[in-house]
């Protein structure tokens, strides 16, 4: 190692910081409102399961978040020969 | 009324016990009313953290079952007259802390004391959240470290949601402690900075501990960090921060270490 190499060193700081950044990102977008989540993908197929028999996979509730607002996704897939639940 | 405090971080060892210890002996060397009490049922520690392990007779599960009072429990710091310590129980777990028990314990010492100061176990479960629950002011201890921030972050989250000022739609007030600062090897690149740390978690800074080999005498010896040698560089720091909490605006300083004047410049060679 030249004497360059000694002082420019790669600080490790910096990676912390980014690291640090896009898992916050990650975590606070996915963990952040997670039980209004489950409650509400719970209740919206109780709902549903009133009307239908449902398949829990064929479900998918997604949550945006945003700095202002978050966006709640249903996606239901609806078989054509659903039966009214007994 | 007192101010509920709660002295939290989610990840262990970043110093809860050591800052609410220093927060709370500061504030009764002011002259307020300070109770400190440890939420961290069956790993108590803040007893010896301020040396009245031996004098702990009841704890702050006796309390809750009723098999003791309030008054029997409190223990009075012997150096500082107008602080005081619960203790948490060491030998049952935390299942013996109810919502309701903790409701009326932290009632009674608001009555009592300026600050009610606890003392949150780590984690994210009963303890911790029982912990926060009655607070009206949070302080988040985190080291410029990468999980230590990452746990931080998950309890702003549970201070937003899971606190009785959340659920009434009201803003929990967050402060951050940055504790084991080292300013040398931030500058060096190798240490997240204070402005790293505030960009990520958001929160108002209410103090820099600096690392401190005066931190592991005090608690050696039994004796918050302010009461150990009150012009030790982190004592000086818990004093501001205690200040900031009374609602004194001061800048925020780096408190380092006092050092030779030799000392100072080989330490800076050596850096």
């Amino acid at each position: 190692m030249n004497l360059f190499g000694f002082f420019s060193r790669s600080q490790s700081a910096p990676a912390a910081r980014e690291r640090l950044q896009v898992l916050l990102a990650h975590e606070r977008a996915s963990a952040g409102d997670s039980d209004l989540v489950t409650k509400l993908r719970d209740e919206i197929l109780k709902a549903i399961s009133k009307h239908m028999q449902i398949d829990d996979e064929k479900v998918k509730v997604t949550m945006e978040r945003g700095a202002q607002v978050s966006t709640l996704a249903v996606d239901i897939e609806i078989p054509f020969d659903a039966k009214k639940a007994a | 009324m007192g101010k509920v405090v709660v002295v939290t971080s989610g990840k262990g060892g970043v110093g809860k016990t050591t800052s609410s210890a220093a927060l709370g002996a500061a504030l009764a060397q002011n002259g307020d009313k300070v109770v400190v009490v440890d939420f961290d049922v069956g790993l108590r520690n803040l007893d010896l953290v301020m040396g009245a392990e031996r004098r702990v007779v009841y704890d702050l599960v006796n309390v809750i079952q009723g098999e003791a009072k309030l008054s029997q429990a409190l223990i009075r710091d012997k150096r500082v007259e107008t602080l005081y310590l619960l203790p948490a129980s060491q030998t049952r777990d935390k299942d013996n802390l109810t919502p309701e028990g903790v409701e009326k314990v932290i009632a009674a010492l608001q009555n009592a004391f300026d600050w009610v100061i606890c003392d949150s176990p780590a984690g994210i479960e009963r303890g911790a959240t029982l912990a926060m629950r009655h607070a009206d002011i949070a302080i988040v201890v985190t080291n410029p470290e990468v999980s230590s921030v990452r746990d931080s972050d998950r309890i702003i989250g549970l201070l937003d949601s899971k606190t009785l000022k959340a659920e009434n739609g009201e803003r929990m007030e967050k402060h951050l402690l940055l504790t084991r600062y080292d300013p040398l090897r931030a500058e060096r690149g190798d240490m997240l900075k204070v402005d790293d740390v505030l960009e990520i978690l958001s929160i108002p800074l209410m103090g820099i501990i600096p690392e401190s080999a005066d931190v592991l005498r005090a608690s050696n010896v039994g004796s918050p960090v302010t009461l150990a040698d009150n012009r030790s560089a982190p004592a000086l720091a818990y004093f501001d921060a205690a200040r900031r909490l009374k609602g004194e605006t001061l800048p925020i300083t780096i408190p380092g270490e006092k050092r030779s004047f030799l000392g100072k410049i080989f330490g800076r060679k050596a850096a």
